[in-house]
């Protein structure tokens, strides 16, 4: 007696635990039970395993009866007729959906010319071990799994043309590539998911070599001269936002240019882009810090505060303006309304951005690199044909990374720009490197994709034989002008006074614990003491109770809060911070005396 | 210099360091001029090696030793060994060791026999075996409790009993020597009678547990031991460390015989015995990592551990305890503590490290922050 579970609650037992699986599956094929479920039976336990339920992953295998698989050519055309469709598969059985468990009962063939009598299932397509994603990839098959990941991972961060409405969106955040490009070799995905009109890079001729070190370490060599026709410029959109917030008691913001004594005044040159009703007018050309909306907000603490200004209204300035450190052009000013029928308006900046020293670029194979250098066309190596590569990349790359796919890429690539065709590139299932080579060889090339070329700088003829072709690339969307940071003295924060932290806050670069003890290693006292300067105080200190005092320029006498005036006092150098720990101290009630001796 | 080099060695260089370089001379016959530009060489070279005033030798320790520390915790192997005779090796080692723990996780010692003993490999396991400390426990292999006679019979397992190489005799006498006034007796169908005094039940079983707790032989502690072949001779490898009884054993080696248990070296062999050990552990580790630390690193941290005649690991309750800067203790952990008690205790804190200078931003004493200027610029308006 087998025992018989559903959805994981035992129901009760029947006498033939086989056959009851060979039935429900036998009915479900015929559409008597529903596709979705699901039955597996357990031989070392005897027991039937029933699910219906939700939350199982399931793929579709096309079914096998006596070494035949039920999909038959006649199907096949109809589909391809369009007589027929997926779903129709699925009803008459031919193709179902095993889970997890299901599958432990099932004995899949890769190919149909694997088929034996003992097979039940037969696999659609071997690249169905791929998702959408990892199916990207051309001639993946070819690659180490760690390195498809990653690959699949950075084809999501390739700037694209993403969207077709892009004028009407706000997204944060953005970037849009100007001259996207099909790639020429594809795979069986590219179609599916329709890629050709949303494509997210650009075919480059690459030449696999050294350049003076420039390329090192995963950096790439670009042709300056590609990229001023055009190469990989995008643009990065940036939204601001601002909206009239209503405060109880009646008050609420206004968007206007702000008057000048408002509390937070900018300059007046800040200020000037912004037209009568107080928002920037589009195409205006913007750099960090101007006012793209102008808003006044009244003041928090509304009731308090009357008492002591006596009526004077003290607005606060709390205009949008350009973030610190970039530039751009308005785009697009939008005006509308929120659903409190508060104004809202949103203004998207624009900014150019070619390709520059320390963009992120990478392959479709996991090789990603920055640039390392832009050289002029007329510097750059050329074939004996004369053909410039765009992109220089450095053979080191690929030995410890086993890419072989990056170099079929090439080699494919560039038997597709030559024959003016696409190549497929289908993981397990695409054109085969032996035919693609035999097609090169007889374009007129090499067939190992090698050709001769010169330095283009003294013209000589390089000794070896370089790697040529065309591949797929992607301008990834970690650019320097959105990471480039630096600072001398700036904005420090309130409390301790030491400087902020970050690049949005203009922050300074923190010479941490570790950094401190290098210092120390080094013995160079005095270069760490200017070092932590940066909250540097100069206190004056009751010389009797050794306290922080106060000091009268104008009387020129000390004031100690213990000894009260005409105390005697002394200025000691330290850190805010400290200064900030003393005053802690003595808020838990400690009494933290400093004892002045002589300096010396 | 010239002649005097000779001289001016017995006044620069350490007094061992001075008899050595004498001894050596000696031994090689070297006299005259070629003896002084001996001489010469090895204060040359003893100068060469010394710290400059004021150099961060505690911080380029922590250095040297922290930074190949963050390679080993990618290593995986923290453990070395056998199935029962792991030892612990790698990070969780060097934590153990300068945390100064009381017990290691895994106490193993190695024993160096006498030469005569140390040759023949049977012999060798011989005492080897002989080490393992046996309990009646492992010897029976039944015990049958005579609530009515209040007595308890043990039943002798005659395969343990070859195993460990033990007479019944031996276990009977043994217990007698342990339970003077109980009555022990070895039967003659092989098993062993304890009549207890006792005739409460609770009282019996808490007896009977004691019993086979028993000693009978070996050395207390040692639960495995494994004979091993380094280069020339035979050495043992334990898990479980005594070593006080293993110095008794007339074959053992007392000069190179060593525990991994600081604790105990510094009991039984005293502390200089004890920075060694901290040393030498320390050292195996980094050695079998393939990272090379200068020693004299180790060195300092040994000699800090252990300079006031007790092992001091490097943690809150160790030698960060010591620091006599108020500000340097509540930076490490545990601030409020630290500023409270010194609030209680009216502390004043003499300013006087490098950590405390740091936080109040001033120079801090070492390397350029130790010279100081004496002379004192008299400002135009300032009073004689």
């Amino acid at each position: 007696m087998s025992d018989v579970f559903l959805n994981g609650k035992f129901i009760g037992y029947h006498e033939n635990g086989r056959g009851l699986a060979e039935l429900v599956k036998e009915r479900r094929r015929k559409g008597e039970i529903p596709y979705y479920v699901n039955v597996y039976y357990s031989e070392e336990e005897d027991t039937v395993y029933i699910f219906s339920n939700h939350g199982r992953v399931r793929r579709p295998l096309i079914v096998v009866k006596d070494g035949k698989p039920l999909l038959t050519d006649e199907m096949l055309e109809k589909l391809e007729k369009g007589e027929m469709k997926w779903s129709d598969l699925v009803r008459q059985g031919v193709i179902e959906y095993l889970d997890a468990n299901e599958e432990e009962n099932a004995y899949v063939a890769l190919y149909p010319e694997d088929l034996t009598k003992e097979h039940t299932h037969l696999e659609i397509s071997p690249m169905v071990i791929f998702g959408t994603q990892a199916n990207m990839l051309p001639f993946a098959q070819h690659a180490l799994s760690p390195k498809v990941l990653i690959g699949a991972k950075m084809i999501k961060q390739g700037i694209a043309l993403y969207t077709k409405n892009f004028t009407q969106r706000m997204d944060t955040d953005s970037s849009l590539l100007h001259y996207p490009q099909k790639p020429i070799v594809q795979t069986l995905m590219y179609k599916y998911i329709n890629y050709d009109s949303c494509p997210a890079g650009q075919n480059v001729v690459i030449a696999v070599m050294p350049f003076q070190g420039y390329n090192m370490d995963d950096a790439i060599v670009m042709n300056k001269s590609s990229t001023e026709r055009g190469l990989f410029r995008s643009s990065y959109y940036r939204p601001y936002v601002a909206e009239e917030l209503r405060y109880p008691g009646g008050q609420k913001d206004r968007i206007t240019i702000p008057d000048k004594d408002v509390v937070g005044y900018r300059t007046e040159e800040e200020y000037r882009y912004l037209e009568e009703d107080g928002i920037i007018y589009p195409s205006a050309e913007v750099k960090g810090g101007d006012v793209l909306i102008g808003k006044v907000s009244p003041p928090r603490f509304l009731t308090s505060l009357d008492e002591f200004t006596a009526g004077i209204e003290a607005n606060k300035e709390t205009s949008e303006a350009v973030r610190f450190g970039e530039k751009g052009v308005v785009e697009t000013v939008l005006i509308t309304e929120t659903e409190d029928g508060n104004k809202y308006v949103k203004v998207k900046v624009r900014d150019l951005r070619p390709p520059e020293l320390g963009d992120k670029f990478a392959s479709r194979h996991g090789q990603k690199g920055v640039i390392g250098m832009l050289v002029p066309q007329e510097d750059m190596p050329f074939t004996a044909s004369g053909v410039i590569p765009d992109i220089i990349f450095n053979p080191h790359s690929i030995p410890s990374r086993m890419t072989i796919n990056h170099l079929l890429e090439i080699l494919a690539g560039k038997v597709g720009a030559l024959a003016g065709r696409y190549v497929d590139g289908t993981p397990f299932a695409g054109e085969k490197e032996f035919d693609l080579r035999k097609e090169l060889l007889k374009l007129g090339f090499r067939d190992d994709g090698l050709e001769t070329m010169y330095n283009g700088m003294t013209g000589e003829e390089f000794k070896a034989r370089i790697f040529v072709g065309n591949m797929y690339y992607l301008k990834l969307k970690y650019m320097v002008a959105n990471k480039l940071h630096a600072r001398s003295r700036g904005p420090v924060q309130l409390l301790t006074r030491q400087p902020t932290e970050g690049r949005s806050k203009e922050g300074g670069l923190r010479l941490g614990e570790m950094e401190k003890d290098c210092f120390i290693a080094h013995g160079a006292a005095l270069a760490l003491k200017e070092r932590f300067d940066s909250d540097k105080v100069v206190v004056p200190v009751c010389k009797n109770c050794g306290i922080v005092a106060v000091y009268n320029r104008y009387r020129d006498i000390g004031i100690c809060p213990i000894c009260g005036e005409e105390a005697p006092i002394t200025f000691v150098e330290m850190s805010y911070a400290f200064k900030l720990l003393l005053d802690e101290l003595k808020s838990l009630c400690i009494y933290p005396k400093l004892i002045i001796t002589p300096k010396g | 210099m010239g002649l005097d080099d000779l001289k001016r060695a017995e006044q620069v260089l350490p007094k061992k360091l001075y008899e050595k370089l004498l001894e050596r001379l000696k031994r090689y016959n070297i006299k005259g001029k070629l003896a002084n530009k001996v001489a010469r060489e090895v204060i040359k070279e003893y100068e060469r090696v010394q710290q400059t005033p004021g150099e961060a030798v505690g911080v380029v320790t922590a250095q040297s030793i922290g930074e190949p520390g963050t390679q080993m915790t990618l290593n995986v192997f923290h453990f070395a060994g056998v199935a029962e005779m792991n030892v612990t090796i790698g990070l969780p080692r060097v934590i153990e060791v300068l945390d100064a723990r009381r017990t290691p996780s895994t106490p193993s010692m190695t024993i160096y026999l006498k030469k005569e003993y140390a040759k023949d490999e049977k012999e060798v396991r011989r005492i080897a075996a002989e080490l393992i400390e046996v309990k009646l426990n492992d010897l029976i292999s039944d015990t049958v409790m005579d609530l009515l006679n209040t007595r308890l019979l043990f039943t002798l397992d005659k395969g343990a009993l070859r195993n460990y190489n033990v007479k019944p005799k031996q276990v009977e006498e043994m217990l007698k020597k342990v339970y003077k006034n109980a009555d022990v007796k070895l039967l003659k169908d092989g098993r062993i009678r304890v009549k207890l005094k006792t005739e409460d039940v609770g009282e019996m079983y808490k007896l009977k547990s004691k019993v086979l707790d028993t000693y009978i032989k070996g050395v207390p502690g040692v639960t495995h031991v494994l004979p091993i072949r380094d280069k020339k001779e035979w050495i043992i490898k334990t898990a479980g460390t005594n070593l006080k009884k293993v110095l008794e054993l007339p074959y053992v080696d007392p000069e190179r015989t060593i525990s991994n248990d600081i604790f105990e070296i510094a009991k039984v062999l005293g502390i200089e015995a004890a920075r060694n050990a901290i040393i030498n552990e320390v050292k195996e580790v980094l050695d079998r990592q393939g990272i090379e630390v200068d020693i004299r690193h180790l060195m300092l941290i040994a000699d800090t551990m252990t300079f006031d005649g007790k092992i001091r690991g490097i943690t809150r309750y160790g030698i960060t305890s010591q620091k006599s800067s108020i500000l340097a203790r509540a930076s490490f952990e545990i601030p409020l503590k630290h500023i409270f008690s010194a609030a209680v205790k009216n502390e004043v804190d003499p300013l006087q490290g490098v950590v405390e200078n740091v936080m109040i931003n001033q120079p801090v004493p070492v390397g350029t922050g130790i010279p100081k200027l004496i002379y004192k610029v008299k400002r135009s308006g300032d009073k004689e």
